[in-house]
């Protein structure tokens, strides 16, 4: 973290975000990136050392709750939502492992 | 037809009165609005969907139960317009976004059923910034919303549909959602007022996630005094959101009312000036005279002006956006194209599902965050960004502690500058930057308030002035702010479209 953020792999990152990125995207992506990173770099001047990180803003402990079952929103209602269904009770989705494919 | 009342200026306290007497009818009251959204909407686009007979048929319920004396309470019957990222059951929920054209929500937020639970009527869907992410609406990716006090400029955002559907007069007051300032800035850009409560204040059950640890949702409204209404009716605890703070709001609006009747004074009132912000090169001319103005008319109410230093000031941009686009490429994975949402017509494979999915799906500044977000979050920068950012949060939040070891409130603008034009800012940097004035406080997890403070000279658009205050203490925050609303100069701040 020196102030400057060259080399970030832009096409590596989107890969782990899977975001397919148009190709011509990606070089003005890649100069925004490390303008935004290379700003954000000014942190290195803090030292940090002994700070406690802040997770959430209010602090707030475990919270318990009785183990009891709650109503779920109908599986019906959730499926409506789906982009393909199998007969209204199952989301269909493409062939995630090789071989022959169902119909 | 509303027995000489101007739906366009008509507050939620006006409205309840003028429902509570008979002065007018809940559909009486929803066709005023409706009527002035045929007008303007062409010109404003605050909305990204409005479906009239709903909005009748709400309100019809609503006169139903007042006439057979069942009414759910001062509110039944009063239009509320909400942010496109807050959930209502079986109306659609898009976030502005392509990923999510077309979703219906198959549950009500916890928000939503607040309002309902107190018979308001729930008119349209504002538009926004794509997932919030944004200050000006400008990356919706559904349409660009006019500010009602200048066409040629922007709302601000990302609440700005909010913003300008209640400065526009089509509605009694809104719900935005505030993660760096998205309430707040649209608000002053506007002329309306805008509370960002306590992170934890309000539920976030059924509001779509952008930065799960600085997100908040909050009113935008006509009066100071609507904006505590609507703060006791939507805080409280929420079992469905494990950051939901217990207890409720504590009754705001009662204690407004019962601060009016002592005269609504500030005498002994502390009011802390940061130096770090003052001395900023980017606020304008137009923008300083106003708080200069303000701060005159805080003085005559009896408030005392002290200086307080909040030093880690020039890290909280960089350590909000280290913060919000790691919580964010985080939150929008569950945009996968498999159980809701777009899926690409061309995907073949579940590789290419999610890829082509979201690719196709969001829009520029929704991936650039994701992209920043993965990068700060990837292996090996983890410590680096992320736990390095969330350290700076703590010593930020120790500054305000401090600092109000010495005033009971903050005083800041709200933004360097008033609404600037459509495509003024290009540089995402730059779009970033002028948000300098309200990402402090999500990162604090504090509450504050924009009230319209007046009229720029230069631009002859709307400004606010922002007050700041710890957690949980909002009585002290809509106290200053209703007190110089009472004393403000510009009495009305009414656009005129």
């Amino acid at each position: 973290m020196d102030g400057k953020a060259d080399g970030i792999d832009v096409a590596e990152v989107a890969k782990l975000a899977r975001l397919e990125l148009e190709p011509d995207r990606i070089p003005s992506l890649q100069k925004e990136m490390e303008a935004i990173v290379g700003y954000v770099n000014m942190l290195a001047e803090l030292d940090t050392d002994q700070i406690e990180p802040t997770v959430h803003a209010v602090d707030r402990v475990n919270i318990i709750r009785e183990d009891v079952p709650g109503e779920p929103c109908p599986r019906e209602l959730m499926l409506r939502t789906a982009p393909a269904t199998v007969d209204d009770e199952l989301v269909r989705v493409p062939q995630v492992l090789p071989g022959e494919g169902m119909a | 037809m509303m027995n000489g009342s101007d739906p366009v200026t008509l507050t939620v306290r006006e409205a309840s009165a003028g429902l509570e007497h008979g002065d007018f009818s809940s559909t009486e009251l929803c066709r005023a609005f409706l009527d002035r959204a045929a007008l303007t909407e062409p010109k404003v686009r605050a909305l990204l969907s409005l479906d009239p007979e709903d909005v009748l048929r709400q309100a019809s319920a609503s006169d139903a139960r007042r006439k057979a004396g069942r009414a759910l309470g001062p509110l039944d019957g009063v239009p509320v317009t909400l942010k496109d990222n807050i959930a209502v059951k079986d109306a659609p929920c898009t976030c502005a976004s392509k990923i999510l054209k077309g979703f219906v929500s198959p549950y009500d937020s916890f928000v939503a059923r607040r309002l309902k639970d107190a018979g308001c009527v729930l008119l349209g869907r504002a538009n926004m910034d794509e997932f919030a992410m944004g200050s000006s609406c400008e990356n919706s990716a559904c349409q660009k919303t006019a500010n009602p006090w200048g066409l040629d400029r922007v709302p601000g955002g990302s609440s700005g549909g909010s913003a300008a559907a209640v400065a526009s007069g089509i509605t009694c007051a809104a719900l935005g959602s505030d993660t760096g300032g998205s309430i707040r800035q649209p608000a002053s850009f506007c002329g309306v007022v805008g509370l960002k409560p306590t992170y934890g204040r309000v539920s976030r059950n059924g509001l779509v996630a952008f930065a799960s640890s600085l997100d908040q949702i909050g009113p935008m409204t006509k009066s100071v005094y609507d904006a505590a209404l609507l703060f006791d009716l939507i805080a409280g605890h929420d079992d469905g959101d494990t950051t939901s703070l217990p207890g409720d709001s504590g009754g705001c609006a009662a204690d407004l009312a019962a601060f009016e009747e002592k005269g609504a004074g500030l005498k002994g009132v502390r009011i802390g000036l940061p130096k770090e912000y003052f001395e900023l090169d980017g606020i304008s001319g137009e923008v300083r005279a106003v708080c200069e103005q303000a701060k005159e008319t805080l003085r005559s109410l009896g408030a005392e002006f002290t200086e307080v230093s909040l030093p880690h000031t020039k890290y909280a941009m960089a350590c909000y956006y280290i913060i919000a686009t790691a919580e964010a490429s985080s939150n929008l994975a569950r945009f996968d194209g498999i159980r809701y949402g777009y899926r690409s017509p061309e995907a073949a494979d579940i590789n290419s599902v999610y890829f082509r999915s979201r690719g196709e799906g969001f829009g520029p500044e929704v991936k650039r965050r994701i992209m920043l977000g993965t990068y700060v979050l990837s292996s090996g920068y983890y410590d680096a960004y992320y736990l390095r950012a969330q350290k700076v949060r703590t010593l930020l939040r120790r500054d305000f502690e401090k600092a109000y070891e010495s005033c009971d409130l903050i005083f800041t603008p709200v933004s360097p500058v008033t609404a600037f034009r459509f495509g003024e800012k290009a540089d995402p940097l730059q779009m970033y930057l002028s948000d300098i004035f309200t990402i402090a406080l999500n990162l604090s997890g504090d509450c504050g308030i924009s009230v319209p403070a007046g009229i720029a000279a230069e631009s002859g658009m709307p400004s606010g002035i922002q007050f700041m205050a710890p957690a949980l203490q909002e009585k002290r925050l809509f106290r200053a702010a209703r007190a110089f609303e009472c004393a403000r100069p510009q009495k009305e701040f009414r656009a005129s479209l």
